[in-house]
């Protein structure tokens, strides 16, 4: 109902009598437009919400890949649908296309019209101030120009009001407040669009990669560095800032008793960096505190155990060693991990089995009794033969292919298993080698990302909110004030103090609120009463 | 006093202030059954004059003395807000005990539980600060029923003991995002009861139920709307605040991404959709009223679907104070290859 189009002020009723053009404008907007908005803001909360129950490849692949596994049937029905990448998906970029549209279409036309608002004078008082739903009037003894003069002193202070033409009768006072609701409106719809620039930008320029560092190790920022990389279509390899970094240190400080016992209270990687070929720099990597490095931000957001294995062959060569990363698999840490010693002769060795940050059986079941690497184990089985390393397919540092290789077994036929603490060494059967188990070594995933965009998307969200502020929160409204000399025959002045030989004033104060929220009487009475004030202290 | 001391205090002011919501629940309906022996017409009055105390009915004593029904109506509704204040007195020092319970001491948001609490009380508290203003005596067995099965909720099925905050909550982020959600969260309760009152009262129409007991206390529509967008006028913008100000902002310095469309997120949005939806709706012809008030409710549902229900859904979100256990972001997005 604030539509600034509508003009009301000459006759409040004027709906039925607008022109048939008008008519049309209107309809275009309000039918139109408003309820094409509504409707497709309510399909755009509808389609937000497949994407928050299936996963989604942009915020957990191996979820969706899990989810593939399970569901095979459905799985090419989903694909069609874009069901796990709903958020870029052709139909959701459609609705909110079309609302972009949309609102396009709606901003640009209440621009002109509230510049136009802007610069107009308060419209004249409508002839029958008494057929607008909220009017009151009074009788007074002062002259009609006095209570004119002080309706514009009362007014005036917050009001804009009308200036008197030449020629137009001058009964009556016109006053209108609350312009700024329709700006903050334009601003709020205005700002959506800058934050979805912002949004797009980071899109299409950005990029996220993330990768696992053990303790010890170097990161440089180049492509091949990273265990995943996730650039926006835009994004070229020359963004890269041009840094390296290592981790020295990786502390996690653990809670050892009371309700949280087992829980990370704190974690904290030390770094040691450099710009380009410029002198290190030490950082302390915490949650919640990314390094900036340029336009790029690096961001600790896990943490696991690697495991240090060698593995002898049975020439008694070392096949494989060093610390190898395993993935927890819930919150007491036991990780899952495999080890693949290639080179091992006379046949391919392959680990494959857990560790237990601080081993236990409990009921004959090994279990890790506490997060931290207190009594650490590693507990595997092992395979022989050829890995499938050799085919040339890309394969997994995490998934032991066992399609070629065979279990090693005991004399009795059972799966041989190797169980080790640190310094322990055990030898495989068939004259396979060694394995050692040297100790544990912690390793951080640390995510580095690129958001061009993001300032601009924040700038628009708080230039949104301070609109919607203005929208919701200002009441625009016109008041007017009305005095005339009452003739005494004329009974409608219905006053008690109308005597008849005296002249009598009657003040008529109407207003019409355009937010359709306020409370106008209440407005009103204090408009009365501010009027009636200073007739009081006159007399 | 020592940690668990506050910890033992703040589960009895809990178990308190559910007593005194009880009572005061018992009260309001106590008074709502006194309603029906007031002529409807006097029963409006009462309504109308409950806030400010004087009234043309409660003030014509019966000459014996006793009360007439028109006075032990606006009797029992001032006990009521008494016994309710009372009850968020002892919701506050519940809340406090929480966060001193901890160490170091922490705003008490770390879990569901906590959250609750302290949403249970924001309702409670905006429902007694916009009591006069309002006039909002009819809404008070509906604020404090809910408050009060909220709480036993809470205390029933959420209850965790005090535990020092996850680490990615460890951010002063969490106090400025979180209140203001939790914030929001009260007062679109709030509002979405004044809708659920519209629909009801749209529904009774004029039939005679409309015209007695506690539906002839209620505001006309007209009123009721313009209570309800009121104060989801004031949500909206705190929600904004919250979910697409503050929780960017600290999702950027916690998980490296200021929008990951995780599933806690979605929902956010859809709620704030939703709501955008409303205040559309109020301003569309032939969708103010009714559509919109059912918007508002809808808009609710998801607020609090998002609050609960999505944990049970979706396994992946990062919020995690919904998982068990340490911080696991990131772990859970290692790649396949
Ligand atoms: C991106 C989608 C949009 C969002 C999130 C959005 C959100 C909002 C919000 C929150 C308000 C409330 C502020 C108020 O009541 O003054 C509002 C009001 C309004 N919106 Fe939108 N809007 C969107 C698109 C549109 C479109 C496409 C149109 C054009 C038809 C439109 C026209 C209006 C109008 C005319 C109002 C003022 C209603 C009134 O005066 O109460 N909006 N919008």
């Amino acid at each position: 109902m604030t539509d600034s189009e509508e003009r009301p002020v000459e006759r409040p009723v004027a709906r039925g009598e607008l022109t048939a053009r008008e008519l049309l404008r209107w309809t275009w907007r309000q039918v139109t437009s408003m309820r094409t908005a509504l409707v497709l803001l309510l399909l755009l909360a509808l389609a937000a919400i497949p994407g928050s129950v299936i996963p989604q490849a942009g915020v957990d692949a191996l979820a969706v890949t899990r989810w593939k596994e399970e569901h095979t049937q459905l799985t090419p029905i989903y694909e069609t649908l874009d069901l796990f990448s709903v958020y870029d998906s052709v139909w959701f970029s459609a609705i909110y296309l079309l609302l972009v549209l949309s609102l396009v279409g709606c901003i640009v036309p209440r621009l002109f019209v509230y510049a136009k608002a802007l610069r107009a004078q308060p419209p004249k008082a409508p002839r029958n101030l008494s057929r607008l739903p909220d009017h009151t009037f009074y009788v007074t003894d002062a002259a009609p120009e006095q209570v004119l003069a002080r309706a514009r002193e009362v007014l005036g202070k917050r009001y804009r009001l009308r200036t008197v033409v030449d020629g137009e009768e001058t009964d009556a006072v016109s006053a209108e407040r609350g312009y700024l609701r329709e700006a903050g409106n334009l601003l709020f719809h205005l700002s959506v669009l800058v934050v979805l620039a912002g949004f797009a930008i980071g899109g299409l320029f950005g990029y996220q990669g993330g990768v696992i560092l053990v303790q010890g190790s170097t990161f440089s920022n180049s492509l091949t560095q990273y265990d995943d990389f996730d650039p926006g279509g835009l994004f070229t390899p020359e963004q890269l800032n041009d840094f390296d970094f290592t981790v020295d240190d990786f502390k996690v400080q653990w809670l050892k008793s009371g309700a949280g016992a087992g829980t990370a209270r704190g974690f904290q990687a030390a770094l040691s960096y450099k710009e380009g070929h410029g002198e290190e720099k030490s950082y302390d990597l915490k949650v919640n505190h990314p390094l900036s490095i340029g336009k790029t931000d690096v961001f600790l957001i896990g943490h696991g155990y690697a495991p240090v294995i060698t593995i002898r062959d049975g020439e008694g060569n070392i096949a494989y060693t060093g610390p190898t990363v395993f993935l927890p698999q819930d919150a007491s840490f036991v990780s899952y991990g495999v080890i693949k010693a290639s080179s091992a002769q006379p046949t391919q060795v392959g680990l494959e089995g857990l560790f237990y940050p601080t081993f236990r059986l409990y009921e004959g079941d090994p279990v890790s009794v506490f997060p931290e690497d207190l009594d650490p184990l590693v507990s595997m089985l092992v395979y022989s033969g050829d890995l499938g390393l050799d085919s040339g397919k890309a394969q997994s540092v995490y998934v032991l292919d066992k399609d070629t290789a065979t279990q090693v077994k005991k004399k009795d036929g059972k799966p041989f298993r190797i169980d080790l603490r640190p310094g322990d060494k055990v030898k495989l059967p068939d004259g396979l080698g060694t394995v050692t188990f040297d100790g544990v070594e912690p390793w951080i995933r640390v995510q580095i990302s690129q958001s061009p965009g993001k300032r601009i998307a924040l700038a628009g969200v708080i230039m949104a909110l301070i609109g919607l502020c203005g929208s919701l929160y200002l009441r625009p409204r016109r008041v007017w004030v009305r005095a005339r000399r009452a003739a005494p025959a004329e009974p409608a002045a219905g006053s008690d103090e109308g005597s008849g030989d005296t002249m009598t004033t009657v003040v008529e104060v109407a207003g019409l609120d355009r937010s359709g929220n306020g409370d106008l009487a209440a407005v009103l009475a204090d408009v009365v009463a501010a009027l009636k004030n200073e007739k009081e202290s006159r007399t | 006093m020592s940690n668990a001391a506050w910890e033992t205090l703040s589960n009895q002011a809990v178990a308190a202030a559910g007593l005194a919501y009880f009572i005061a629940l018992l009260v309001h309906l106590a008074e709502w059954a006194a309603l029906r022996q007031v002529a409807p017409r006097e029963a409006a009055l009462v309504g109308a004059a409950a806030d400010g105390g004087e009234s043309e009915v409660a003030a014509a004593p019966e000459s014996d003395g006793r009360r007439t029904p028109g006075e032990r109506v606006a009797f029992l509704g001032r006990l009521g807000f008494l016994v309710t204040c009372i009850a968020a007195g002892a919701h506050l020092v519940a809340l406090v005990g929480r966060g001193m319970a901890a160490d170091p001491n922490r705003v008490p948001w770390g879990n569901m539980y906590e959250f609750t609490t302290t949403g249970t009380f924001v309702v409670a508290v905006m429902y007694l600060a916009l009591y006069r203003k309002f006039r909002l005596d009819w809404l008070a067995p509906l604020v404090v029923g809910f408050v009060l099965t909220t709480l036993m909720i809470a205390v029933i099925w959420l209850h965790e003991p005090v535990q020092p905050l996850r680490e990615a909550l460890n951010s002063y982020w969490l106090v400025i995002h979180v209140v203001a959600a939790i914030i929001a969260t009260g007062a679109f309760t709030l509002g979405g009861m004044a809708s659920l009152v519209y629909l009801l009262k749209a529904r009774a129409g004029d039939s005679a139920k409309a015209t007695q007991g506690w539906m002839a206390r209620v505001p006309d529509l007209v009123s009721l709307d313009k209570i309800a967008y009121r104060v989801h006028a004031f949500a909206f913008p705190v929600w904004t605040f919250a979910v697409l100000i503050t929780g960017p902002i600290w999702a950027h310095e916690a998980w490296s991404r200021y929008w990951n469309w995780d599933p806690k997120e979605v929902w956010a949005f859809i709620t704030w959709v939703v709501y955008a939806g409303y205040l559309h709706a109020r301003a569309t012809a032939g969708w103010k009223g009714r559509n919109a008030a059912i918007l508002a409710l809808i808009g609710l549902a998801t607020l609090w679907f998002n609050f609960i229900g999505i944990n049970y859904f979706s396994t992946t979100s990062q919020h995690s104070y919904a998982i068990e256990g340490p911080v696991k972001a990131g772990v859970s997005r290692l790649p396949a290859g």
